[in-house]
């Protein structure tokens, strides 16, 4: 079994403000093997960008602070490291070369007063030995690869000449410039025409592919997961809820919540009066203290679920959920709520 | 850049032509007849008739402007109905004096209250920023005058670092070329004299700056803390660039140009001449030239002094402008 190259356990990130304390992120556990592409899904406010910030170390102080959990970053030389127990020193020797990350917004997510060329080379000028010469030719390689055509003459444009999809590519191989082994994506699409997005998805799947670099890919868009994933974390209100291989979580939902969202897509070949959606709203983080954070829209809500805090149970290898219709305690119950749950 | 740059200095032109009209237009202003007035109430019909001839009162409208635009166009500002000197070889030394002393309280204002917004913004709500937040507020709070009389009080009169009058040493002149004192003295090779100009610079230079070093600071505090919160930043700190140059080279270059207007405008308004610290610090500036030909009725003197006071705004403001668009590669008008 190959030893995760990022392996988190227990993270909790919570944000200290004038409104009290929420927890945006609580007690979340996963893991991303070598060269492998987890999705991390979710509605908006989830804590799914909080997650991956947490892991970046970029969670904005104050008010937000990680208060508890480990975060594993496995080096390729095989040692392993505790982000959340290394200096700021080390982490910045770790962010942007071992570990990077792609934005939301590629339109306000590069330095609009410097070139291109620049932008890039000041990664890997901070990383590597190389010189201004050897890095602009790295960097305008890095522009080729990302299929950004004109690659030197882009080089020395600055973001307001390039589109949304253009920058998306320039982030990417900013990102990619000092061979990461993991890269984070967060909502690297959603920002983008629906044509750029494939291409965006196309090029981030073949750098995976060929360079290896494990991809922890967030969002919320469930055709991005299908498209591109191996494994599927769905985070509800701060919490995972369920977790499993992509063909798993897709084709067989075991948790309400994971089942709603994938039954609200809009399928192509029928045509219904109207879509499904959830009911209600996401609660608010912190609003919830005993019981299942889902209870409130679920369909399927029972006395126990308010009353307690569903623990996440594994239900096959690799496959977990977090929801007592499928804890044994519920005794046989459990197998017909279970399939009252799956069938739709 | 060069086609921007040529297209705004000729935006210059018109701007130009309208100040020299209304400095022009100043002494015509006066209520009743100029020459009278300035003459005053006792004066001959001859002596009104000869400062008439001299000032070409007689002569229409347009050709007064004319031989006014032309003169100016030379470089000849008219003589001072006071001492009959050249106006443009007299006032020199004053505008050099108070030249010097403003460049001289804008970088103590500039390098003071850029590092303190900067640091107040990093590190927002610390000790550091209430405290610089609190001097910047008693620093834009401050009369001048109170201020420039303590610190004489307690710099030259009690502790005597600092002189607290004059530009330097009256009994051990050096040789003017320049009467930029810090020019002339190493001209002269005079570095001890150089150090006492420094030295005669620093009160009223400091008086002087306090209250452009308080707003530009508060300026630039609100100014970086939106750029710091903004995605490009986060998008650099995730490359694992080093504090400081997240912070000058990425924060402070996006929020610089809210604090360069700042700058530009309060430059301008200290060369307009302080003349309340100029005369605090018996420092012989053009506020202090100006306003005493007031007193003296000198109508050229003050035509002058105020078309030379608009035309240094005039280029502080070009050269801000410029220097925005070097700045920022999106304003190109």
């Amino acid at each position: 079994m190959t030893e995760p190259v990022l392996n988190v356990e227990g993270l909790r990130t919570h944000f200290f403000t004038d409104a009290g304390e929420i927890p945006a992120v609580d007690d979340v556990s996963f893991y991303i093997n070598e060269g492998e592409v987890l999705g991390i899904v979710g509605e908006s406010g989830c804590g799914k960008s909080v997650t991956s910030l947490s892991v970046m170390g970029l969670v904005p102080n104050p008010p937000g602070k990680i208060i508890g959990g480990t975060i594993d970053f496995r080096h390729s030389g095989g040692k392993v490291e505790d982000l959340r127990r290394v200096s700021g020193r080390r982490m910045r020797q770790i962010r942007g070369n071992q570990m990077a990350m792609i934005f939301q917004e590629p339109m306000t997510s590069l330095d609009p007063l410097y070139k291109i060329g620049y932008q890039i080379t000041e990664g890997l000028r901070r990383h590597t030995k190389m010189n201004k010469k050897e890095a602009h030719r790295k960097a305008v390689d890095m522009l080729k690869i990302v299929g950004i055509p004109r690659a030197e003459q882009v080089a020395t444009e600055y973001p307001h000449q390039l589109s949304g999809g253009m920058r998306q590519r320039v982030m990417i191989a900013m990102a990619m410039a000092c061979d990461p082994e993991l890269l984070i994506a967060d909502e690297p699409t959603t920002a983008l025409d629906v044509t750029i997005q494939a291409q965006i998805l196309e090029l981030m799947k073949k750098l995976n592919k060929e360079k290896g670099t494990a991809l922890m890919l967030i969002t919320h868009d469930l055709g991005v997961v299908a498209e591109m994933c191996d494994r599927v974390v769905v985070m509800y209100a701060g919490k995972v809820v369920e977790e499993g291989d992509v063909r798993t979580i897709l084709k067989h939902p075991k948790h309400p919540y994971t089942q709603g969202l994938i039954r609200s897509l809009p399928k192509m070949s029928e045509r219904e009066e109207r879509l499904y959606s959830i009911p209600g709203t996401v609660p608010k983080p912190g609003s919830i203290k005993d019981g299942c954070r889902f209870a409130a829209r679920c369909p399927h809500t029972f006395d126990r679920c308010v009353e307690e805090t569903p623990e996440l149970l594994p239900l096959a290898e690799g496959h977990a959920c977090r929801c007592f219709l499928y804890d044994s305690l519920e005794g046989g119950g459990a197998h017909d709520r279970s399939t009252t749950a799956e069938g739709h | 850049m060069l086609a921007y740059t040529i297209r705004r200095v000729l935006m210059l032109i018109p701007v130009l032509i309208g100040m020299s009209l209304i400095t022009f237009s100043i002494i015509h202003l006066i209520p009743g007849n100029p020459a009278q007035t300035i003459l005053g109430e006792q004066a001959t019909p001859q002596a009104i008739e000869q400062l008439e001839e001299q000032l070409g009162l007689n002569e229409p409208y347009f050709v007064q402007y004319g031989e006014y635009m032309m003169s100016l166009l030379q470089g000849d500002l008219g003589q001072s109905l006071r001492t009959n000197a050249d106006i443009t070889n007299e006032m020199w030394p004053f505008l050099a004096a108070t030249i010097e002393l403003t460049l001289f309280a804008m970088i103590f204002a500039v390098v003071v209250g850029v590092n303190a917004g900067i640091i107040s913004a990093w590190k927002q709500n610390s000790i550091f920023d209430y405290t610089s937040m609190l001097i910047a507020l008693i620093g834009v709070s401050m009369p001048i005058f109170w201020l420039g009389l303590m610190q004489q009080w307690i710099f030259a009169q009690e502790l005597g670092w600092f002189p607290a009058f004059g530009r330097g040493n009256p009994r051990d002149p050096v040789e003017t070329v320049t009467y930029f004192y810090l020019v002339d003295t190493l001209l002269a090779g005079r570095p001890d004299q150089f150090f006492t100009s420094l030295g005669h610079l620093v009160l009223p230079g400091v008086a002087l700056g306090t209250i452009p070093m308080a707003i530009i600071a508060r300026m630039t505090r609100s100014s970086m803390l939106e750029v710091l919160r903004s995605d490009y930043i986060r998008t650099v700190e995730a490359k694992g660039i080093h504090h400081l140059s997240v912070v000058y080279r990425h924060g402070f270059k996006n929020a610089v140009i809210p604090v360069l207007t700042v700058v530009g405008l309060q430059t301008g308004t200290l060369l307009g001449g302080a003349i309340l610290t100029e005369t605090i610090f018996s420092w012989p500036g053009i506020g202090r030239y100006v306003y005493e030909a007031i007193g003296t009725r000198d109508y050229p003197v003050i035509q002058s002094g105020i078309l030379v006071i608009a035309f240094m705004f005039v280029m502080i403001n070009l050269i801000v402008d410029l220097l925005y668009s070097y700045i920022d590669p999106r304003i190109k008008y």
